[in-house]
């Protein structure tokens, strides 16, 4: 049986890990990336997700670095994004060790780099990422762009749904206003849009408890569920979120080794 | 040492640093050209390893293109262990309907073909294997260990003996390994399969020994 995910992330700036609350503001640093790897991992993670932050082209390689480190160390599944342009961007992440690349800003200004990717690597290495975030004028999701900096006017499923037309095959949604929050994921957003694509949808934005990972792999159907600051902090483990769902009957990867 | 073969994308870094840790020596060959130096070299080549990502047709492409195809279909001849990974796997069969239709190299014989709509394509994940026959490739696999899939098309073997480990994904049966004599393939990652995927590389290293063993040759 196909297991629920738990995918610990990290946001690397200039080749270290780094942890904020919000989109925006509050970072402190987490460590050193490659040794979080591996202790997730051990822990039982089932896949890594590495979103690089920096801004200079030098942060970029040193990121890249980080990449191809973890990639030769962990043997699990790395996913990695932050500011994927080009087809160009996608081809050095997967030369540098990744499995998938994921997509957010330079997917929405460019949704044909979905299809270029999807055609040229498989739509298995694709992920897009959507940051929603609900709008009130609208009374829907919007998706947001550049962090969360940009609204675009575009409703979430709208988006997921063109996107996986595209060739997504996966969606990795973050809601920004649970983001930082540790109240829990976004249950309506998360159910909207993994009810509307045919492909897995990672839940991420708001893990504060082990509770909330079960809340959304069930309530909230997704197929995967991410966090961050949580796991960095040791406020929980990966392997305390694994005991629970397992006890609670939802079907996980369980390494009895 | 394991030859792997370079069709131009797909994670051969990992599949590589994932033979590393298994104990495995490997060779990246990108051409016929680069086979037949190596050979002319005097490398010890033990066994094959097809990985892949990416589309069907492509990859087909590729192989002939870059003068790899003959180099598969004479280690498959001389009796050498093969193993496909991913796309690998799905490229020795005989047709894939990615994308259209292609010939395959037709080592075992079946098709490839897409999931229904009625799960989530691609299958993503971990799911668990169900081994249904006993082989070396499977040595020390407990029954329900976790390996990690993600594709979008499944083979559906024409002949059920080449079957040896199975997943369930809702209900439709995944062929997770395949056999045929000394061709095998895993539709899984088993370099990205944590330890149960360390275990099978492993396991395919020591089957290229065994080989080595077999033809009279000491393994080095």
């Amino acid at each position: 049986m196909l297991t629920k995910r738990i995918i610990p992330c990290f946001d690397v700036l200039d080749g270290r890990v780094v942890k904020h609350v919000g989109f925006l503001e509050n970072r402190r640093d987490a460590g050193d990336p490659v040794a979080l790897a591996k202790r997730y991992s051990d822990e039982g993670a089932d896949e890594l997700v590495l979103l690089d932050i920096s801004a200079s082209e030098e942060g970029r390689l040193a990121t890249h670095r980080v990449v191809e480190e973890v990639a030769q160390q962990v043997n699990i599944p790395l996913t990695v994004g932050g500011g994927v342009a080009t087809i160009d961007d996608v081809r050095a992440l997967l030369l540098a060790g990744a499995d998938k690349v994921s997509m957010n800003t330079g997917a929405v200004r460019n949704p044909q780099l979905i299809k270029e990717a999807a055609h040229r690597f498989g739509e298995q290495c694709v992920v897009v990422a959507i940051d929603a975030n609900l709008n009130q004028t609208m009374g829907t999701y919007e998706v947001m762009i550049q962090g969360g900096k940009i609204g675009t006017g575009m409703e979430a499923v709208t988006w997921a749904k063109k996107a996986v037309d595209m060739g997504a095959g996966e969606i990795l949604l973050t809601s920004f206003r649970q983001d930082g929050t540790r109240e829990g994921f976004d249950l309506p957003l998360t159910r909207l849009v993994a009810a509307a694509v045919n492909v897995p949808v990672i839940a991420s934005g708001g893990a504060g408890k082990k509770e909330h990972f079960f809340d959304v792999l069930t309530e909230g159907q997704a197929d995967a569920a991410l966090a961050a600051s949580i796991f960095h902090f040791e406020e929980t483990s990966i392997f305390q979120v694994k005991s629970h769902l397992r006890q609670k009957g939802v079907p996980i990867r369980w390494e009895t080794a | 040492m394991i030859a792997l073969l370079d069709l131009g994308i797909g994670n051969l870094s990992s599949v590589q640093s994932g033979f590393a840790r298994a104990g495995g020596e490997t060779v990246i060959v990108p051409s016929g050209e680069a086979w037949a130096h190596l050979l002319a070299g005097g490398a010890p080549i033990e066994g094959l390893v097809l990985p892949g990502v990416g589309a069907f047709g492509d990859a087909m492409f590729q192989l002939r293109t870059s003068g790899l195809l003959p180099v598969v279909r004479q280690m498959a001849r001389d009796g050498k262990p093969v193993l496909g990974i991913c796309l690998g796997m799905q490229l020795l069969l005989s047709i894939s309907e990615e994308h259209g239709s292609h010939v395959g190299l037709g080592i075992i014989p079946g098709t490839v073909t897409r999931f229904p709509s009625t799960v989530k394509v691609p299958h993503m994940g971990w799911n668990n294997l169900v081994q249904v026959a006993h082989h070396p490739l499977l040595r020390d696999i407990k029954p329900g260990d976790y390996v990690y899939f993600v594709h979008s098309y499944r083979a559906q073997l024409q002949n059920e003996k080449h079957l040896l480990a199975a997943a369930d994904y809702n209900g439709i049966t995944v062929p997770a390994v395949i056999g045929k004599d000394n061709i095998l393939g895993t539709q899984f990652h088993p370099e990205k399969s944590g330890r149960v995927g360390e275990v099978i590389l492993r396991n395919f290293v020591q089957i290229c020994i065994a080989a080595q063993v077999a033809e009279g040759r000491a393994p080095r």
